[in-house]
This record gives structure tokens, C-alpha cells and sequence, in this order.
């Protein structure tokens, strides 16, 4: 009888105990959780907010049909800065393509090699390898591009200037590899071994198999790799900067120097200084203009991924 | 007509065979970048790396440069970089996979991080230069930077423990309950120790990519001029791929500064590959397959 009671009271301490403390920390972790999840939400409204804001100080400065429909880019002239964005899409767009001829074809066949045609073995040592190439800084690559790639390429293309838009894009197309491998090597082992199984009886070979049954079966996560991997030569950087320099001219001539949007914003950048210019607004014009295009891209990705996948 | 066959079959079986072989060299090919991109910085940087280098002062004169204050600014912008992505993210991670019901505010969330993610880097510089520079009036020091850069590595972080906690078999969780313990106990004491692992792998991950970012520094507007070493988190700094960046546009004045840069890349490359190595080995040695 007296061990019941105890036990009793033993409970109801608990309970009283339990409410001074953990009651109060079972009421504040959540919220608290939940404002750090904010945190991520608010980065986009703030990247959003800050693009947009200094971007309308840039258009009540130059109109909106100059900025988007003129090829001429001078931002720097004391007496009649012009800032047309023409020739650094034209520059965005020709080293992306450059990137995408090297990228595409090589990053499908090693996905098809790795995941239709390497044994355990070879994937275990070249899938480390393949993260590694993708984790080399893209300064790096840059360095390689300018100090490497370009005096090589000069034996084949004489004419060839130390900046040019060929060699970051052909550099860049070896850092999105990976990328491409990766994601569609996952879409094709998603594609269930009976269908493998299944082409193989009926007399194809491993080809065969690879073309018209897993590739079409891939397909919606084959395309949305290509889409990323567009996104991300478009958004990269320090390669372009360093390897295909500053020209600001229309030129469609991949041997010469051509700017990206990104290597403008990162040459004109002064830091807080420049702050209030029309220089520093123009920064933000271009950032809003690249942000919209990647953020395209990646929607458009996710679209393809989620819309045209076979289920099974 | 069974030649014929034959013959067909012959043909296809080749066809697989050759292609097989141009699929592997495919795959080579960007390691084989790999290999000759180190074997070139190496070949060009290994001789200017020395202790001199290593330990000196940044100087105008390549033979007398040395990067020990770049060092120092890369280990101070990591000060400020690893103790807020981890509680952030490990935060976001937790209240996403354990908290969140399943509605549109989670879903929101969680498709708004895949799309930072996918944000170029340099966009995230003019973030910087508005929100930290600008109006907290941070300049360009070591702390508007780190937070930068926050931002930026958070998603991988928020992924990677996110996996991590789902990883955590439920079993685990009501075991737990079982024993009356209350939600945030069982998810302070039982789930996250769990997951530890999988989230020291990804924080380890987004800080080595934190170290080679160059872009949003880049913006911010890291001076070109010799910086002093840094002394705090206010003071202006340069760090390891900044110091590259402009060593390479330099070697247009003086050659030198190319080899400069080769010697800084060895030493980006060896803290990368030993950052990772010991991601590698937490993973291997620590992750429980439940």
C-alpha cells in the first residue's frame, strides 16, 4: 500500500517536473526550427527584392527597349554611357553553346558507359573520380582555361587571341560533365532491370538495348540534365572572367574576346563605393536578366522531370 | 541467305563491341583532364611553394609574395561560415523532415531551397553587396563575406541532413515515444545523433565549397590592394581563389604572378582533397545502414 502511493506521488512529481522545463522547450523548439527554415525563404525574397529595386533605379535611368534592344555597350564613357545587354547575352549564349558541345555528348556517353556497360568495379573508382572533377573550383578551371587551353589551342588556331570565347567554353563543357553524367546515369538505372531483360531476349544487343529501349525510357531525366547543365554554364563565373575577358563588342567570331553577363557583373563590381552609380544599377539590371534565364531553365528542368516521367 | 544472317549478326555484335570501347574513352576523357590539369599546376607552382611562401607576407615582388594572410582570411571566412550554415541548416532540415506537416508551406519551402540551389553564384554576390554591404553597412569584411557565403552553401547542408534524418528508421522514433519521452527529447537525443554522420558529410561538403567560391567575393569588392593580414571578422581580408583570381589577370604585367597563382591552387586543392577525404571517411566509418 505504501509502495502505491509512492509511486503515485513518484508520477505526479514527474509530470509537475515535466512542466517547469521540457513543456517550455517542447513549445519553442518548433517555432524556433521554423523561423531558421524562413531563413531560405527569405534569401530568395531578398535576392528577388534587392534585383528588382536596383534594377528599376537602372530603367528610370536608361529605357527599357535600349537596354534589351541595343548592341552597344559602353557603360564606361564619360560623356555617353550606353548600355545595351545585347552583347553579353550574345556572349552568354556562344560560350554556353561551346560548353553544351563538349558537355552533352560526352556527359551521355559516360552515363551510358557507367550505367549500361562498366562492371561494379569500374563504377566504384570512376564515380569518386567524376565527383572529383566537379569539385575542382571553377577558378581553377579558369586558370587552366587561360595558362593551358588557350596557348594549346593557338597551334591549331593561329589567329586565336589570348581571350577568347572557344577555350572557357570547351573548359567548361569538362566541368559540367560530370553533371550530365551523373543525372542521367540516374535516370537510366532508374529504368527497371525487366525491360533490360526483356530487349535482351528478344535478340538485341547491349546497343540496341541502350538506344531503343533504356534511352526513351530515360528520356524526361536525360533532358532535364541537359537543362541544368545549361543553367549552370550560363550562371558560371570566374571561368569566363578569367579566359574570354572584357570585349563588349557583337560579335558572333568564338576566336576573339566575348563578356558574359557574368563576367560583366563581376569586372564592374566596385563594392559598396560604386553605390547610387548608374554603373552599380547596371550591375543589378544584368544580375535580374541572368537570374530570370537560370531560373527558366531550372523550372523548366523540374517540368520536364515531373511531367514526362514513366512510371513504373 | 544464312551467310547473309551471319553476317548481320556479325555486323551488330561489332557495332556494340566498338562502341563499347567509345563509350569507355568518352568516359576517360574527363579524367584525363583531370590528371593533366593537376600535372600542370604542379609543374608550374610546385617550386615557388615554400615555407617562405607559405608563412610571408602578400608582396608585389613574386619572389618575395607570400599568402599567410590569405590563409588566414580563408580560416576566418569559415569562422563565420561553418557556425551558421550548420545551425541554419540543420534547423531548416530538422523542422522540414520533423516538424512540418505535410502542407503547402512545406512544400513551398522545400521547393523554394531546390531553386537557391540552382541560383548562380555571383547573383548571390549582388545579395551580399545589397543586404550585408549595403545595409548593415558591413563594407567588404570577412563577416559580410561569410554571410554571403552562407547563404549560398545552405542548400547543400539543408539536403544533405534532410536525407540523414529520413535515413533515421521510424522505429527508432517510436521506441522512443515508447519510453514517454517527448517529441524534441526524441529528436534531440535520438534522432540527431543518428543522423550525425550524414550531417557532418554534407556540412564538410558545403565548406569545401565554400573555400573555392570565387564570384561573390568577387562582387562584394575584396580590394586588389596588398591587404594586411586580417585581425577580426570586421577588417577587410582576401582569401585563397580571390588572391588566384587576381594573380592570374595580373600575369598580363608580371609573368611571375601565373606561378603565384599555380602555388596558391596547390594549396587550395590539397585542403579540398583533405576536406573531403575526411567527409569520405565519416561517411564510411560512421554511417549506420539501418
Amino acid at each position: 500500500m505504501d509502495k502505491h502511493i509512492s509511486v503515485r506521488e513518484q508520477i505526479q512529481q514527474n509530470i509537475a517536473r515535466r512542466k517547469k522545463r521540457p513543456f517550455k522547450l517542447e513549445k519553442v523548439a518548433p517555432v524556433s526550427l521554423f523561423i531558421a527554415a524562413l531563413i531560405s525563404v527569405l534569401t530568395t525574397v531578398g535576392i528577388v527584392l534587392s534585383l528588382v529595386f536596383d534594377a528599376a533605379m537602372f530603367f528610370k535611368q536608361v529605357p527599357f527597349w535600349e537596354f534589351f534592344g541595343s548592341t552597344n555597350l559602353s557603360p564606361l564613357s564619360h560623356t555617353d554611357p550606353k548600355f545595351g545587354i545585347l552583347p553579353l547575352i550574345n556572349g552568354t549564349i556562344i560560350t554556353s553553346l561551346i560548353a553544351m558541345c563538349v558537355a552533352i555528348p560526352i556527359g551521355l556517353t559516360s552515363a551510358i558507359y557507367l550505367s549500361e556497360y562498366a562492371s561494379a568495379r569500374v563504377r566504384k573508382i570512376v564515380k569518386p573520380l567524376m565527383e572529383v572533377v566537379a569539385g575542382i573550383p571553377t577558378i581553377v578551371y579558369g586558370f587552366f582555361a587561360y595558362s593551358f587551353v588557350t596557348p594549346l589551342l593557338t597551334h591549331i588556331i593561329p589567329s586565336l587571341g589570348a581571350k577568347n570565347a572557344l577555350s572557357p567554353g570547351i573548359v567548361m563543357g569538362i566541368m559540367i560533365i560530370p553533371l550530365v553524367t551523373s543525372l542521367s546515369e540516374d535516370a537510366m538505372s532508374s529504368v527497371p532491370n525487366s525491360m533490360r531483360e526483356g530487349a535482351l531476349a528478344l535478340g538485341s544487343t547491349k546497343l540496341e538495348m541502350t538506344f531503343k529501349v533504356i534511352i526513351p525510357a530515360a528520356l524526361s531525366g536525360i533532358i532535364a540534365s541537359f537543362v541544368l547543365a545549361v543553367s549552370r554554364a550560363i550562371g558560371e563565373t570566374m571561368i569566363v572572367t578569367i579566359a574570354s575577358g572584357s570585349s563588349k563588342n557583337f560579335t558572333f567570331d568564338i576566336t576573339q574576346s566575348m563578356q558574359t553577363m557574368t563576367a560583366y557583373i563581376v569586372e564592374f563590381t566596385s563594392g559598396d563605393a560604386g553605390s547610387g552609380t548608374i554603373g552599380y544599377y547596371s550591375l543589378y539590371a544584368v544580375g535580374l536578366t541572368l537570374f530570370v534565364f537560370t531560373l527558366i531553365m531550372n523550372l523548366v528542368a523540374g517540368y520536364i522531370s515531373r511531367k514526362f516521367r514513366e512510371g513504373y | 541467305m544464312k551467310s547473309g544472317r551471319n553476317q548481320r549478326i556479325m555486323l551488330r555484335q561489332t557495332m556494340d563491341k566498338s562502341m563499347k570501347n567509345l563509350f569507355f574513352l568518352a568516359t576517360m576523357f574527363a579524367l584525363l583532364v583531370l590528371g593533366i590539369l593537376i600535372y600542370q599546376v604542379v609543374t608550374q607552382g610546385a617550386s615557388w611553394l615554400d615555407w617562405q611562401f607559405l608563412s610571408g607576407k602578400l608582396s608585389l615582388n613574386p619572389e618575395r609574395a607570400g599568402i599567410l594572410g590569405v590563409i588566414v582570411g580563408t580560416v576566418l571566412l569559415m569562422v563565420v561560415v561553418g557556425p551558421v550554415t550548420m545551425i541554419l541548416g540543420v534547423c531548416t532540415a530538422i523542422y522540414l523532415e520533423e516538424y512540418a506537416k505535410k502542407s503547402k508551406l512545406r512544400n513551398f519551402i522545400q521547393v523554394n531551397i531546390s531553386n537557391l540551389a540552382g541560383v548562380p553564384s555571383v547573383i548571390f554576390g549582388l545579395l551580399g553587396l545589397a543586404v550585408f554591404s549595403r545595409m548593415f553597412n558591413l563594407g567588404s569584411s570577412i563577416l559580410a563575406g561569410g554571410l554571403t557565403m552562407s547563404l549560398l552553401v545552405l542548400p547543400i547542408v539543408v539536403v544533405a541532413s534532410q536525407e540523414a534524418i529520413r535515413a533515421v528508421p521510424q522505429y527508432l522514433r517510436e521506441a522512443s515515444y515508447g519510453m514517454g519521452a517527448t517529441k524534441w527529447q526524441t529528436v534531440r537525443r535520438v534522432v540527431l545523433p543518428a543522423a550525425l554522420p550524414g550531417i557532418l558529410t554534407g556540412f564538410i561538403l558545403s565548406l569545401s565549397r565554400a573555400i573555392g567560391e570565387t564570384a561573390p567575393l568577387v562582387v562584394l569588392g575584396i580590394p586588389v590592394l596588398i591587404m594586411p593580414i586580417p585581425n577580426s571578422l570586421m577588417s577587410d581580408f582576401t582569401a585563397l581563389p580571390i588572391q588566384i583570381y587576381y594573380w592570374t589577370l595580373d600575369a598580363v604585367l608580371v609573368q611571375e604572378y601565373a606561378n603565384l597563382a599555380a602555388a596558391t591552387i596547390i594549396v587550395l586543392l590539397v585542403i579540398l582533397f583533405a576536406m573531403n577525404s575526411l567527409a569520405i571517411f565519416i561517411r564510411n566509418k560512421y554511417q549506420k545502414r539501418y
